[in-house]
């Protein structure tokens, strides 16, 4: 049970967040209204995201570098959950754009180029589905995973950060501060951090004990 | 096949030298078939005739997008073919004789050279069909010179993907294409200035991008060939 504890952090302080994010008193602030309480569903989504092609791509650099398919198998998990978060980012996204900047898809640079990169590691995994050779396939995906995750920085780290956006933090307009973000706010942005993290950690280690289940009889 | 025996005749030579000796080989292999060649030029003139015939000659930002999207194919369909016409024994017999770096180098430098002159005739093809809007017309070379050499280098990549996962084109296009997107609305913007008289207040940074873009992928297939190719 004493490895388990992190799941039962992770139920907690989800019920916490979502509790205390749809209830507790926010800023009023134009446009944005009762919806900037998205920030604890949209942003942590892209941590998750962040967090697991992170996972993704070390394991990939990991398999080439030993060529175990054990780490393989933790690379397309992680890809996959990955892919997951960024599906629920977009979704929570382009809900609250929805409401505040009046449309569910507008020009927004950051919007696109994410969405770009989300299509990206799709290919990913359909270049995945397309090999069916097991060592072929580890170590083809292994090399495009790494040129995706090359490419996922610049284009929705750097790029959005030099042109003009709707979203805060790029050229024209402030950034998420911790000194002009709303001290209740952190109160239960911080935990949704941690939570949602935990949580996709959490799906991840159940794929990939599935992933190691198929592949049972190769492992042993 | 001299180049290729010249190849075997220098097997310690330095990594410079084969690299050098292999885009010969390529440009060699490509003006005595002229298969490639002829093969795109009909795609580019139909392509284009096509547009013609459908919408006449088109004002400017129409113009510059549909070149873009021509560009984005003839690119596709001149750089698949480049690792197409490899058949697994030569490819086999290269590994023995070449560094693979070596091989992933010439090959860009190569697709560099083709794209730059499938840009200029998809250039002329267009003016002699559509139109000419451009008016700073250096300008435009030099930026569909930039576009060329950042397509080539993105899509020979590709293909030395695509080609490890037998030669699927539909993955070429479900790679590649989201990647393109960016790229292109990069090219397209940077275009833009020889067309109209305009300031646009980010195009240094628009460049520096476009730039460090292609030193990125350079990088990459440098470090990541070696791994595609160990069969």
């Amino acid at each position: 049970m004493a490895k388990h504890w992190w799941k039962a952090l992770a139920v907690l302080i989800l019920t916490y967040t979502i509790i205390a994010g749809f209830t507790h008193k926010i800023p009023i602030i134009g446009t944005n209204g009762q919806s900037s309480r998205g920030l604890y569903f949209h942003v942590p989504m892209w941590v998750c995201m962040y967090t697991m092609f992170t996972i993704s791509v070390i394991n990939s650099l990991r398999y080439l570098s030993g060529y175990d398919l054990r780490k393989d198998a933790l690379a397309s998990a992680a890809g996959g959950v990955g892919v997951f978060y960024g599906v629920l980012g977009f979704a929570t996204g382009t809900l609250w754009a929805t409401y505040t900047w009046g449309s569910t898809f507008t020009s927004d640079p950051k919007q696109m180029l994410t969405a770009v990169a989300l299509l990206i590691y799709m290919a990913y995994l359909v270049l995945r589905m397309s090999i069916s050779d097991i060592d072929k396939r580890a170590r083809i995906s292994a090399v495009f995973n790494i040129f995706a995750f090359a490419l996922l920085i610049p284009l929705t780290y750097i790029i959005p950060r030099m042109v003009d956006s709707l979203h805060p933090g790029s050229a024209s307009t402030p950034g998420f501060a911790s000194k002009d973000t709303d001290n209740n706010m952190k109160m239960v942005l911080y935990p949704a951090f941690i939570g949602w993290t935990l949580l996709s950690v959490w799906i991840f280690t159940l794929v990939v004990r599935y992933k190691k289940l198929e592949l049972k009889n190769i492992f042993k | 096949m001299h180049a290729i025996h010249y190849l075997c005749g220098n097997m310690k030579s330095t990594a410079l030298h084969q690299t050098i000796t292999l885009v010969k080989k390529d440009i060699l292999l490509e003006l005595r078939q002229k298969y490639a060649f002829y093969g795109i030029l009909l795609y580019i003139v139909s392509t284009v005739f096509v547009i013609n015939l459908m919408i006449g000659k088109p004002e400017e930002k129409i113009w510059n997008a549909l070149f873009w999207v021509v560009q984005l194919f003839v690119s596709v369909n001149a750089i698949a073919k480049s690792f197409m016409q490899e058949n697994r024994g030569r490819l086999l017999y290269f590994y023995s004789l070449v560094h693979p770096r070596s091989f992933i180098a010439a090959k860009l430098i190569y697709n560099i050279l083709l794209m730059a002159i499938m840009s200029i005739i998809t250039l002329v093809c267009c003016v002699m069909f559509l139109g000419n809007p451009i008016i700073n017309i250096w300008y435009f070379l030099g930026v569909i010179m930039l576009g060329g050499i950042s397509l080539s280098l993105l899509f020979t990549m590709l293909a030395a993907i695509a080609a490890q996962a037998n030669q699927n084109a539909a993955l070429m296009a479900i790679m590649g294409f989201p990647i393109m997107l960016p790229l292109l609305m990069m090219l397209s913007s940077i275009a833009r200035s020889s067309f109209i008289i305009v300031y646009q207040p980010g195009l240094p940074k628009l460049f520096l991008m476009m730039g460090s873009m292609d030193v990125l992928i350079i990088a990459l297939s440098m470090v990541l060939f070696p791994f595609l190719w160990k069969d």
